[in-house]
């Protein structure tokens, strides 16, 4: 019952920030709740047992994005970070309560939470607890699973960092030169 | 940004901070395997320490010298990964098949935890290199060369 009211806590926290984004009135406010909206979404990662997510959202939601939106403002002018709030328009104002109503509806048929007879949980997951600390040594079966079951995966994903970081090294001395 | 921070307070609490991101930063990624985190995570953690230093004491100090020479490193951790895939491959195995890694005295599962070691070290490098070359590209881009690297 405890772990109900806290899981429901934390996200009215989470809806809170995440319409205080949408309300304030400068960008840096916004900036800074939004680092704390990933604050909170890791304490609920937390919760529901997702540790390695939760890290990596605290890491990089609070910490790295923030940095990032918050040195991009800094070369702003003033009158480019005004918010201007034009009236959403009528579609989404219909259209998205809607769309929401039939997600809630269909999420009915979605298994439990921690249903161990759920479709994810009886395909590939049982090898993986089973054998991977025989195969691996490594107690940590996501790190085991992401290193070396799927490691060609992580390699793609290392690729795709690095290529990041050059283009952004490429675009922005373009401009300023 | 552009200077070194002006605050006294700053300063300090920068000088306390940082060395124990590092720290904290190397053991989350040298107990990735036992615990929550691994290579990202102390990338990004090492990155944020890194990033820090030169937001508050300038790219043009002794320590932000020292955080623009790491920019130097970009590529290094894509070629550690994959240098333990080719690794493998050269022993007779397939590419990134740890239980190839030729190291002497050690059977299959110990091979295959030296490779999740190397590559999570090859992934911390690549993601702390790539955030602190768009952090400082991000904050530096309007102005001519400053600093020299």
């Amino acid at each position: 019952m405890t772990y109900f009211v806290n899981i429901t806590l934390l996200f009215l926290l989470v809806l809170t920030a995440a319409s205080a984004t949408f309300l304030v009135k400068e960008l840096i406010s916004s900036v800074i709740i939004l680092g704390s909206y990933s604050f909170f979404l890791a304490i609920v990662w937390a919760w529901l047992g997702a540790v390695d997510v939760a890290f990596v959202e605290a890491v990089i939601g609070a910490g790295l994005a923030t940095v990032l939106f918050l040195v991009t403002l800094f070369d702003t002018a003033p009158k480019d970070t005004r918010l201007r709030r034009p009236p959403p328009p009528l579609a989404g104002v219909i259209g998205l309560p809607l769309l929401g109503f039939l997600l809630l509806f269909v999420a009915n048929d979605l298994p439990p939470f921690g249903d161990p007879a759920s479709p994810a949980h009886v395909h590939i997951s049982p090898v993986y607890l089973q054998q991977s600390y025989a195969d691996t040594l490594t107690p940590n079966v996501v790190a085991s699973v992401l290193m070396d079951y799927r490691a060609f995966d992580t390699l793609i994903e290392t690729v795709v960092i690095f290529t990041a970081g050059i283009a952004c090294a490429l675009l922005l001395k373009e401009s300023g030169s | 940004m552009k200077q070194m921070h002006d605050s006294f307070l700053v300063q300090s609490m920068s000088r306390l901070l940082i060395p124990l991101a590092q720290l904290f930063a190397l053991y989350v990624l040298f107990f990735g395997q036992y615990g929550p985190g691994g290579g990202f995570v102390g990338g990004v953690i090492w990155a944020i320490s890194m990033i820090l230093t030169f937001l508050v004491f300038g790219l043009n100090s002794p320590q932000g010298r020292l955080v623009a020479k790491v920019l130097h490193g970009d590529g290094v951790g894509l070629i550690i990964f994959v240098g333990v895939g080719g690794l493998c491959l050269i022993a007779g195995g397939e590419f990134l098949n740890y239980a190839n890694l030729e190291i002497p005295g050690l059977d299959a599962p110990a091979r295959r935890y030296m490779g999740i070691l190397l590559t999570q070290i090859g992934v911390a490098v690549d993601v702390a290199v790539t955030g602190i070359s768009i952090v400082i590209s991000l904050a530096y881009h309007d102005t001519e060369q400053e600093y020299d690297v």
